[in-house]
């Protein structure tokens, strides 16, 4: 157990010794999104019976906690191929199980932090949204699936630019289209059918249904559950890979 | 102590080790030694578990590196060639954070934190943040927290590299004091009095192959004990010989710059390889 929080902690003190730039960092593009797309762009335009801001501020949470699981990745890369401290794991007596679950706590840990700053934003905006323990059972989950995939890239990939292309081209297109800024349903069917078997759509789903005082579908958390297992399992075989 | 069986490493087609095979027994010092590239680094890793090995064996008091990593590891301290500190943590959380990962109850880190620092003499160093230490500062960090779970087996990669000369020296010191402690250390270097001044044992390592493992001292005796270093046009030549006298006899007659003086261990290391470390 003590290797793992070691793993752990020093993402912890890594982070308080950021903690506002963190916290600063996290807010920014919600806020513009806030701006451009609740504002400039939707303000007037009901969905689906709602206003546009209630609509998007729990599929900014979604995504927020998405992009902040998966920056666990960036953390790693750095510790890998900058800072080199990835080495002070490997030559510990640290199981890659350790490794894994200390860095997907860690991941975890900033999604949670990224969704306290936007339940805030989304108050100073007028938004209230129910945040029930089931609304964040969603939120970890979905953290629990980005930061299992973080740890898996940051431990296959062989320099940093590669991770930031993999981020351009998986990452970025699920934030757009994963159910945060519109509902899937304006979308053609086929493509529909594909998103649906991306985990975003499933945790904006589940996370916008809790927030806005509905019950979420089982099926969703189900859903997030098995991918994270998956990934979290993928993640742990890759860490020899890493031994070069 | 160390065991390495026909260990063998290859990047694709590049061979980096070539079937290394070598014993460091309990407590001694012992030197590795070789020019860039020639494998050192690289065993160093394997022995760690930085790296896998593509064939061979090896054991860190009797714990296999594979098959017993855990136990292995518990077993061994390192301090890698390139700097592999958290710059942005302070001297102490670095070294409680090792502590920690070698499973280390929070008393005995805090007591064990003050010891190492003092041991390396930066006691007051402990709260400042390791990106404003010197490089030599780094590198005793480094030396303290390998040493923060009292390994058995000390793995030190180019310990001195970059530093100056009295550094250099305080961290012999820092080494021989390790030594005497009981712990078994191996050590690389292309620093040749480092190992003359150091090591019991030296290897001399060229291209991924061991050429030679023996004493400093054998080493230096298989070349001679003088040496006669020619200075012609192009280059420098050096001629061996076996008492004073029949060097001062061998430089009779030789104009140009001559100099005598004794044999080290880069003569050795010359005279066996062909190449300069
Ligand atoms: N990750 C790697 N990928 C490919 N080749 C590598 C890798 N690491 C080392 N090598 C190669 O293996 C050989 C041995 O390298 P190694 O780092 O062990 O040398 P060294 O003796 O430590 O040298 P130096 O004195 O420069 O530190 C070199 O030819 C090097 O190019
Ligand atoms: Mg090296």
């Amino acid at each position: 157990m003590r290797p793992l929080l070691a793993v752990y902690l020093r993402e912890m003190l890594l982070l308080r010794r950021r903690f506002w730039r963190v916290c600063l960092g996290m807010s920014v593009s919600p806020v513009l999104y806030v701006i451009a797309f609740g504002y400039a762009l939707g303000a007037g335009s009901p969905v689906g019976g709602l206003r546009y801001l209630d609509f998007l501020i729990p599929g900014l949470v979604a995504m927020s906690s998405m992009t902040q699981a998966y920056g666990v990745s960036s953390e790693i890369n750095i510790a890998r191929f900058y800072a080199h401290i990835f080495e002070e794991f490997q030559a510990a007596p640290l199981t890659n199980l350790s490794f894994v679950t200390g860095e997907v706590m860690a991941g975890i840990t900033r999604a949670g932090l990224s969704t306290v700053l936007i339940v805030a934003i989304g108050a100073a905006f007028g938004v209230t949204m129910h945040c029930g323990p089931l609304f964040w059972v969603a939120v970890v989950l979905n953290a629990f699936v980005f930061a299992s995939l973080a740890v898996w890239s940051a431990m296959v990939v062989k320099s940093h630019a590669d991770q930031a292309l993999l981020a351009n081209f998986v990452i970025t297109p699920m934030a757009f289209l994963g159910g945060t800024f519109f509902p899937l349903e304006r979308l053609p069917g086929w493509s529909q059918r594909i998103l649906d078997l991306v985990p975003l759509t499933h945790a904006a789903r589940a996370i916008r249904a809790e927030a806005l005082g509905g019950a979420a579908a089982a099926s969703d958390y189900a859903l997030l559950v098995v991918l994270g297992a998956a990934a979290f399992f993928i993640a742990l075989r890759s860490v020899d890979a890493a031994r070069e | 102590m160390i065991v390495i069986e026909d260990l063998r490493k290859s990047y694709g087609e590049r061979v980096a080790l070539d079937g290394v095979s070598l014993t460091v027994p309990k407590g001694q010092l012992f030197a590795y030694l070789g020019p860039n590239g020639a494998g050192k680094s690289t065993t160093i890793r394997i022995l760690t578990g930085l790296t896998k090995r593509s064939g061979g064996r090896a054991s860190l008091d009797g714990c296999d590196i594979e098959a017993d990593a855990l136990a292995a590891r518990r077993r061994s301290g390192l301090v890698p060639q390139q700097t592999n500190l958290d710059n942005d943590l302070s001297v102490g959380e670095n070294l409680d954070i090792h502590g920690r990962l070698f499973d280390m109850r929070r008393g005995e880190r805090q007591d064990r934190i003050a010891e190492v620092l003092a041991y390396v003499e930066l006691a007051d160093r402990r709260d400042q943040t390791v990106r404003t230490l010197s490089g030599g500062m780094k590198r005793r960090v480094m030396i303290a927290r390998a040493l923060m779970h009292r390994p058995a087996i000390l793995f030190l990669d180019e310990p001195t590299a970059g530093l100056d000369a009295q550094i250099r020296r305080r961290i012999w010191a820092l080494i021989k004091r390790i030594r005497q402690d009981g712990t078994t250390i191996f050590l690389t270097t292309h620093h040749i009095e480092e190992a003359e001044f150091l090591a019991e044992r030296v290897a001399f390592l060229d291209q991924g192959r061991i050429v030679v493992i023996d004493s400093p001292a054998n080493l230096i005796n298989r070349v001679g004990a003088w040496a006669v270093d020619v200075l012609g046009e192009e280059d420098m030549e050096t001629e061996y010989f076996a008492t004073r006298a029949e060097a001062d006899h061998g430089i009779r007659g030789r104009d140009g710059s001559v100099t005598i003086r004794r044999v080290n261990l880069e003569d050795a290391f010359l005279a066996m390889t062909g190449r300069k470390v």
